[in-house]
């Protein structure tokens, strides 16, 4: 890995700034600061500036003003140290379709100066460390979306970086893939890299993620910790299981019950309202309560908030 | 990245250039091989057999029709391919976004510069060489000066790989970067003494033929093989610097802008 020294923030943006050539404002003066090693999730909906500021952070775009600093080093006056910093999984598949996993790693590696001894051991590691070495010499364009995408990230594993940037990596990948993926990232974070994510699955980002950015219409519109942005969330809503929901509902005053089916019952509750009063209140109307779990993915929740006020106040 | 860094990643460009001519061989190397075979029959054997001496070598002797226009064949088959080859893996790499993989690394612009180049002067030394095997078919073939065939060679690849490169920079669909070898490069090296002797031209056409550049190299080069040029080598080695110095500014002004490349 690269070295740098460890107090230095992992990312520092400050004041960017993105108009595009056909007079679009991507970004309106994004700041925002990732600590090394950290698990950041960055946010937004479809159009918030997301890809342009990781554009803007792996020099694929170029920004009209403010800086980047990947460790400490200025993506427009040091971008050579800089992007060798740098891991980056893009939302689009960007591999030559003709070309095999192995070539397209050991390649990748050869471009941030890694000899190709070197390259073809990591290339060999991170191809199984993500289920692929079987298909290293297929290509690539016979290889299946989920393969395409844990291609991306072991090509990004390459430089071994110290801030690995995924773009929605788990976009269209099914279920059982996509854990494969959180599980490699998560041991990769705790290995030190630090990682950011962007991802329309929120559940995953409240999963994964322990620092939150959410931008939309190229602003910053909150920027926190995951605990203290889900401790936002006073309302939430339990699904319950039950033996029979046929029977009267009982009544309480800060909860609202809805039967769903013969078996299934909704409760929204305020986050401080007990649950022990509800399931009393059940028990005694004669209700069984099999199992329960929460209804929507509670930073969803936050997030459609969130950006519904910003369309508000706008 | 340092010095060493940086060699590896010329290398890891120009690697893959070649790995991809030689796996699409039969759009690469065979085409060339196939379209001056028949140059050779057509001009080479049924026309100039009926020219005879074109002009005569540093001896005095003549040299027939076929022997003239070889080294204008061999050099107008290095500047096609050296020009298509850039501007095909460029643009490929831009219009499948695979580009993104070297942008995105800490290579600076001049090694992403030579690996293309690179790539682009190896295939045209390729089909150069193919060419000269299927014209010793045709004709013998000297070797009067080796430095100057050599030099020739290489100036007139990096000048074409580098004009393939602004090509494919500027290009945003596959038509982009068939047009300018189709109405330019094609017409110029036609017209830059391939298949007669300038000299011979009455004027204008003779002093207007002076403007073309691959002119200078198409004589340069057939000096190096057969001791006979219609200009000056001086102004020949000239011209070509000048185009190199020139071509290799603009074009990493181009990347380090990020034109064509970055939004």
């Amino acid at each position: 890995m690269s070295n740098a020294p460890a107090s230095v923030p992992a990312l520092e943006v400050a004041g960017l700034r993105k108009t595009y050539a056909t007079g679009v404002e991507a970004l309106k003066g994004i700041s925002l600061t990732v600590q090394a090693g950290d698990f950041y999730a960055l946010l937004g909906p479809n159009g918030a500036g997301k890809s342009t500021l990781i554009g803007i952070i792996s020099s694929l775009v170029n920004p009209s003003s403010g800086d980047v600093r990947v460790f400490g080093h200025s993506v427009r006056t040091d971008r050579g140290q800089a992007m060798q910093m740098i891991g980056l999984v893009p939302q689009e598949i960007n591999f030559n379709l003709f070309e095999t996993p192995l070539d397209i790693c050991i390649n990748q590696a050869g471009f941030y100066g890694i000899e190709r001894g070197v390259a073809r051991e990591r290339a060999e590691r991170y191809l199984k460390e993500l289920a692929l070495w079987d298909k290293s010499r297929a290509v690539t364009r016979t290889l299946s979306g989920g393969m395409k995408r844990r291609l991306m990230i072991a090509r990004a594993m390459m430089n071994e970086p110290r801030l690995l940037i995924l773009d929605e990596p788990t976009a269209g990948v099914d279920i059982e893939i996509r854990r494969s993926m959180w599980k490699f990232i998560e041991s990769i974070n705790a290995a030190g890299t630090t990682v950011i994510l962007t991802t329309h699955y929120l559940e995953e980002a409240e999963q994964l993620c322990r620092n939150i950015t959410i931008i939309d219409h190229g602003r910053v519109i909150e920027n926190t910790s995951m605990r203290k942005l889900l401790a936002k969330l006073d309302v939430e809503t339990f699904v319950f299981d039950v033996a029979d929901a046929n029977g009267e509902l009982p009544q309480l005053s800060d909860v609202r019950l809805a039967r769903v089916d013969d078996h299934t019952i909704e409760a929204e509750m305020s986050r401080a309202h007990d649950l022990n009063s509800l399931f009393a209140a059940l028990s005694a109307r004669g209700i069984t309560v099999r199992s329960m779990r929460n209804k929507a993915n509670r930073l969803e929740e936050l997030f459609v908030r969130l950006v519904d006020a910003g369309k508000a106040a706008a | 990245m340092n010095a060493q860094g940086n060699l590896v990643a010329l290398g890891t460009i120009a690697r893959r250039e070649i790995v991809r001519i030689l796996r699409i061989w039969a759009q690469t190397l065979l085409p060339p091989a196939v379209t001056m075979t028949l140059y050779f029959i057509i001009f080479g054997n049924l026309i100039g057999s009926r020219i005879g001496t074109i002009a005569t070598d540093n001896s005095g002797a003549g040299i027939s029709y076929v022997e003239y226009i070889a080294p204008g064949l061999i050099m107008m088959a290095v500047i096609q391919n050296a020009y298509g080859n850039i501007t095909s893996s460029f643009f490929g790499a831009k219009f499948q976004r695979f580009v993104e993989e070297m942008l995105v690394s800490p290579m600076p612009s001049w090694t992403i510069l030579a690996g293309y180049v690179a790539g682009a002067v190896l295939r045209g030394f390729m089909v150069g060489l193919i060419v000269l095997a299927i014209s010793l078919f045709f004709t013998k073939i000297h070797l009067y000066h080796p430095i100057i065939t050599l030099t020739t060679f290489l100036l007139a690849a990096v000048i074409f790989a580098l004009l393939g490169f602004v090509n494919a920079i500027y290009a945003r669909k596959f038509d982009d970067i068939a047009i300018i070898p189709t109405f330019v490069l094609t017409p110029l090296t036609y017209l830059g003494g391939v298949f007669y002797n300038v000299a011979q031209l009455p004027s204008p056409w003779k002093e207007i033929s002076h403007l073309n550049p691959i002119l200078y190299m198409v004589n340069a080069f057939r000096y190096g093989l057969l001791g006979v040029s219609d200009i000056d080598l001086t102004w020949a080695y000239l011209i070509m610097l000048a185009f190199v110095v020139v071509l290799a500014t603009y074009c990493l002004s181009l990347l380090s802008r990020g034109v064509g490349l970055r939004s």
